[in-house]
């Protein structure tokens, strides 16, 4: 008769990547101490193991930093655009060279499974130098007319959900155009930023362009109201962003943000059913749900719900949620428990409201910050957890009975980030999208990237669109 | 175990007549090519290790529908075969029997005769293999003719033509009269996949092949370009999943020609695992369609049992 077939531990030796004790700021093309010796640790998520001390940027170190970057403008914007190039296609080289040292690395630092870091962050970090490299000679053709100029200093704020890619999509556009930066990562994922440190130092970037300020809140606070930063570019929550948006108001400074979501993820009963289970498993699980573009309500035509629910549920029990290290896990940790705190949170106050909680047969380790696939069922749209964003692995089922009343449920919503569609019939998918107040409208698939592609927010989910010719404008002086 | 599947089952009324039939299987969800390769693939990329390689290689291996199917089939070729079934490698006793050898019809008796008393099942393809154009007459005499020589179980191949200009009764019909004629011998349904072309079309062709009766359900002959693929495994699977969720009658399924390696097949099993499930993982209820495949189980068998690779010079050639 049948046995079970149980996979083996296949951890990825963490042997490849080298973490020192502890690492400073990254400022004028040097590592160096905080002005004030502030330091804070950074724990591996799924164990709570410390993995390293990191300086801890204040106000006094934000000038330096934005000073180094002023005084390394001048020559960076005027290199010619293919020197720039060089630059950007060798960082893109390198990082492609070190993939499996960094996806090692973010695996640690933020908790997501390498199977995640390895086959999506780094390459698509690798994609967006490159894409944006090739950008750097070609701005006269990129439609902002002849010999668009670049801002001037771009300070960075960054979130720890895909620490690298934020970064890759902050630095390689800001440096494409003649910018030079200074970029704060989380305070709970600095470690791929300062790597990255390391990988400018490589490939011999000239001192200054890229300067790395990790740090909490204040850090990001006291570098966006730096006077002589030009342009500001936030990741991360629609409740900072709008302080952002007070602190550079009445300033000349440029602003994009990439604020918060609750994406609709609408299955109409011609779906093909076993390829949409697998889009809003990934719409909602991948990088355990801390997207901003999850996929965070489904939105079921009533007539298939039970038939789909079913066929979800039963894909839930296979998902494999562990050590973020072996190859084979689905799901890994959760960022921090703060961040765990608030899911936790969340999801009671949905049980409170009379949504129905559900979960597959799950263990979780004992150390480190996790939370089960959850799927919430009896949703209406008056629920908190199906009207918050979440930020974590917790699906919101809700219902609709024809496509308009899922357009009108789809867009019932402050964001408006992303949307997904899954029908067999192409004239619905264009009716439907083009009715969806979101940036993306993913049609029978979801969280799919790509550098050529612009990403951006509709509402309360930001303004400013990053990748694509479009993610050039918000570094171009046009 | 769940019985063989019969007309007794509650989609009995779709077969009433072509148009019913054709409604049904064109009522079923559609597949997303895009999205069930994706799938696939990522499902290739699980790192089977150690224990689990270990299992895994054993199971492949009792799984193997160990195959010779050309014009120059001798008797000698085919009593070699069955040795090789009966004991794969005869440096090491505790390697799994195959699960069958699989023959010309008029290759059976001597196959049955070198595989007797060893559990090995023998398997012929019938019905005009691989083409399937011939009379209906012609192919139930080729059946008739395995099965009176001791076939096991019958490979029948689908009436690609007419399943394509969607005469799905007539392809029905020819799939019931067939498992008629098998008697005892389980039946498995060749669709060539391959020439479906379409990951909808399979999906229909799965259910109309568990509908008549199949017991596996096998993607193709070996004989055309492209044979049994991850993705076209993993959609069968899908079916005979839901085609038991619905009916309660269980369907193996058979992906060959094509798969080589080890590595390969572990990524089938892998498919099996996590899309069908355990109860699947018994060669009763999944088969390999395969050659070369069988050493290779062997050289990698041998490399974890001792921590050398020995070579093809160290596995016997057939």
């Amino acid at each position: 008769m049948a046995s079970a077939f149980v996979y083996a531990p296949a951890p990825e030796s963490r042997a490849i990547v080298d973490i020192a004790p502890s690492y400073g700021l990254f400022i004028d093309g040097e590592f160096t101490e905080a002005a004030d010796g502030k330091v804070f640790k950074t724990v591996s998520p799924s164990s709570e193991e410390v993995l390293s001390e990191i300086a801890q940027a204040g106000s006094e170190d934000v000038d330096r930093a934005v000073r180094a970057a002023r005084k390394a403008f001048g020559t960076w914007s005027a290199l010619p655009g293919s020197e720039r190039a060089k630059y950007l296609f060798r960082i893109a080289r390198i990082i492609q060279e070190r993939s499996r040292e960094l996806a090692v690395l973010e695996t640690l630092d933020n908790g997501k499974p390498i199977k995640e870091t390895r086959d999506a962050d780094l390459p698509l970090v690798a994609a967006h130098f490159f894409y944006y490299a090739g950008w750097a000679d070609k701005l006269d053709h990129a439609g902002f007319g002849a010999n668009p100029r670049p801002l001037g200093v771009a300070g960075q704020v960054i979130p720890w959900n895909f620490p690298l890619l934020m970064l890759a999509w902050k630095i390689a556009p800001a440096l494409a155009t003649g910018n030079t930066v200074v970029l704060k990562p989380a305070e709970t994922t600095p470690l791929s930023a300062l790597f990255f440190a390391d990988i400018c130092r490589q490939a011999g970037l000239p001192r200054g362009v890229v300067n790395i300020l990790p740090g909490y809140g204040d850090t990001g606070a006291a570098l966006v109201a730096h006077p002589d930063v030009n342009k500001v570019a936030f990741t991360g929550s629609t409740a900072v962003g709008k302080e952002i948006a007070r602190a550079v108001a009445g300033s000349h400074k440029k602003v994009t943000l990439e604020l918060g979501g609750k994406g609709a993820n609408i299955v109409f009963d011609d779906a093909p059913i076993d390829q949409a289970v697998e889009g809003i498993v990934n719409g909602i699980f991948f990088n355990q749900g801390q997207v901003c573009c999850a996929g965070s309500r489904l939105l079921v035509q009533e007539s298939v719900q039970d038939e789909l629910l079913d066929s979800l549920k039963r894909r839930l029990s296979t998902l494999r949620l562990g050590d973020p290290l072996d190859k084979n896990t689905d799901i890994g940790a959760i960022n921090s428990a703060e961040q765990l705190s608030r899911i936790t949170s969340l999801v009671a106050q949905g049980e409170a409201e009379g949504a129905e909680r559900w979960s597959p047969a799950c263990e979780l380790p004992e150390s480190g910050y996790w939370f089960a696939p959850t799927l919430f069922t009896n949703v209406t749209q008056a629920h908190t957890v199906a009207r918050d964003e979440i930020f974590g692995p917790v699906l919101s089922v809700l219902t609709f009975r024809t496509p308009d009343e899922a357009v009108a449920k789809a867009n019932n919503t402050p964001y408006g980030l992303s949307a997904g569609i899954w029908t067999e019939k192409g004239s619905r998918i264009l009716a439907v999208a083009n009715k969806l107040r979101a940036g993306v409208v993913w049609s029978n698939t979801f969280n799919k990237f790509d550098p050529t592609s612009p990403f951006g927010g509709y509402k309360e989910s930001g303004f400013g669109r990053e990748g694509g010719r479009h993610g050039l404008e918000g570094y171009l002086d046009v | 175990m769940p019985t063989t599947a019969s007309a007794a089952h509650s989609l009995a009324d779709v077969t009433a007549s072509n148009s019913t039939l054709s409604r049904f299987l064109h009522g079923l969800p559609g597949v997303d090519a895009v999205g069930l390769e994706a799938r696939a693939a990522s499902l290739g990329t699980r790192s089977i290790k150690t224990t689990a390689k270990a299992y895994a290689i054993d199971l492949a291996i009792s799984m193997v529908d160990l195959t010779t199917l050309e014009g120059a089939d001798t008797p000698g070729k085919v009593r070699a075969l069955g040795a090789k079934a009966v004991r794969p490698d005869p440096t090491d006793r505790t390697t799994p029997t195959t699960a069958a050898v699989c023959v010309y019809p008029d290759m059976v008796a001597v196959a049955k005769e070198a595989v007797a008393g060893s559990g090995v099942k023998v398997a012929s393809v019938a019905t005009a293999f691989p083409a399937g154009r011939a009379a209906l007459e012609v192919k139930l005499a080729d059946v008739r003719d395995a099965v009176s020589a001791g076939a096991d179980e019958i490979d029948m191949v689908i009436d690609r033509g007419a399943f394509l200009a969607g005469h799905y009764l007539k392809v029905y019909d020819e799939i019931v009269a067939v498992k008629e004629t098998c008697g005892a011998a389980r039946l498995k349904v060749i669709f060539e996949t391959g020439e479906l072309s379409t990951y909808d079309n399979i999906r229909r062709a799965s259910w109309l092949g568990m509908l008549a009766g199949a017991d596996f359900i096998k993607t193709s002959t070996g004989k055309v370009a492209v044979n049994a693929t991850p993705a076209n495994t993993l959609l069968m699977l899908e079916a005979v999943r839901d085609f038991r969720a619905q009916t309660g009658v269980q369907v193996g399924v058979k992906p060959a020609g094509g798969i080589r390696t080890s590595k390969d097949a572990i990524k089938f099993l892998v498919l099996v695992n996590e899309t069908a499930g355990e109860d699947w993982l018994d060669n009763h209820w999944f088969r390999f369609g395969a050659s070369s495949l069988l050493n290779d189980l062997l050289m990698q068998r041998q490399k974890l049992a001792t921590g050398r690779y020995s070579g093809p010079d160290y596995v016997t050639v057939d």
